[in-house]
């Protein structure tokens, strides 16, 4: 019991001790820095096309990096890989568990991955004859939450059993596995320079990690509840959090802190995924409620809203041409906006 | 895993990881938001989701008039 108390005691020294230097520079909030910028225009965005062909809830969505063709992840037990311009199906990927909860597409296009409560992450090459698994990432000891290639022999995973990793497909062993949270991995995503990544938590923290090394860096507190959902900035200086709490976080990697909230009294619901226009300006949150909230990340005002989907949206995502955005339903539809 | 881990090895971890971050460096918060705030004026101008998407170069707005059979 004694020694509890005392790490406890230093702790708390630490945490009083990292307050006061974050105090010490915060003069000021992104909206009175903004506040002087035009306000963004009204945002009307078109829902242009319906994506129809899971049977069951969607959880997961990536755009591919040829800003055309996607890949979605539905509990029917399949992955989905879309042609967006035409809508059609171009591959069906059967999955071994149906529990799947996040999917992702390497930057080739070649290989896609999926997992959720298998406590796996499969890598399937879509560009064989027929779709082939080709890993089955399996060291992780709770549910696959999240995963983003870094390239076709790499990948970075997030999970329930509060860690992240990065594997090596070659030998599909764990190269690095990144050890901070204490609540279960929810969510993560590369910087524009894909040296370091951004994981959200149930224990209500972002924490900023350097890939190859595998140090936390920087640890960003605030939330009151699990982050379901958070993207980079595309500057690389900044990072936007979605939380169980309702309400979205701005932090700045160099100030170390909160800078930015996006809330609203009248909103109750959850965030549950939150992607970003190709200049940053523009903020999409997907929310319990079935809408998806557009706000202005500088000002931190509401400028529009995606209605459309007859239940939550649990995934969202703007390819990297910034042409339109994509949601992911619930409802088993995907909708395409701009 | 935070799971397996002892509640008194739970408190080491991030004993070590706050002595780590004390001494991160922080700069003014003004400075640090005026430069994304520059960053992302400079980039609205190309952002289409703002800017809007014009008929001809938007891919997902159907041709006029007439479907095509292949």
């Amino acid at each position: 019991m004694g020694e509890m108390d005392t790490l406890k005691k230093e702790a708390d020294g630490l945490k009083t001790q990292i307050e006061t230097a974050r105090k010490a520079v915060n003069d000021t909030t992104m909206a009175a820095v903004a506040s002087g910028v035009a306000a963004a225009p009204r945002i009307q965005l078109k829902n242009r096309k319906t994506l129809k062909g899971h049977l069951a809830k969607i959880y997961g969505l990536h755009w591919s990096a040829d800003n055309r063709h996607m890949v979605s992840a539905s509990q029917d037990g399949k992955l989905l890989i879309w042609d967006t311009y035409t809508g059609n199906k171009v591959y069906a990927v059967p999955l071994k568990s149906s529990w799947v909860m996040s999917c992702s597409m390497a930057p080739s296009g070649n290989l896609v991955a999926s997992g959720g409560l298998d406590n796996m992450c499969t890598i399937v090459n879509i560009k064989a004859a027929s779709p082939k698994t080709i890993r089955e990432l399996d060291a992780h000891e709770g549910y696959l939450s999240h995963s983003r290639f870094l390239n076709d022999s790499e990948i970075l995973t997030a999970s329930g059993d509060t860690t992240c990793c990065l594997w090596d497909l070659e030998t599909g062993k764990q190269k690095v596995v990144y050890k901070s949270h204490v609540g279960d991995c929810m969510c993560l995503a590369m910087s524009p320079d894909q040296n370091t990544f951004i994981s959200g938590a149930c224990d209500s923290s972002a924490k900023l990690w350097d890939i190859r090394d595998g140090g936390c860096k920087q640890t960003f507190i605030g939330h009151t509840s699990d982050i379901n959902a958070i993207a980079f900035f595309p500057s690389g200086t900044a990072i936007i959090t979605g939380s169980d709490d309702c309400t979205l976080k701005m932090y700045d990697l160099r100030a170390d802190q909160e800078v930015n909230g996006y809330q609203d009294a009248a909103l109750n619901a959850g965030v549950t995924s939150v992607s970003l226009s190709s200049s940053g300006r523009l903020v999409f949150a997907g929310y319990d409620n079935f809408n998806c909230n557009i706000w202005d990340s500088l000002k931190a005002e509401k400028v529009g809203v995606l209605s459309g989907h007859d239940n939550r949206v649990s995934c969202i995502g703007v390819p990297d041409d910034g042409l339109g955005i994509c949601t992911g339903s619930w409802d088993s539809f995907l909708k395409i906006w701009n | 895993m935070a799971r397996d881990m002892s509640d008194i090895d739970i408190l080491k971890m991030e004993l070590e990881q706050l002595k780590k971050e004390v001494s991160t460096p922080r700069e003014p918060v003004s400075k640090t938001s005026k430069e994304t705030m520059d960053w992302c004026e400079a980039a609205s101008g190309t952002d289409l989701l703002i800017t809007g998407v014009p008929d001809d170069k938007n891919p997902y707005k159907p041709e006029k008039g007439g479907c095509i059979i292949t």
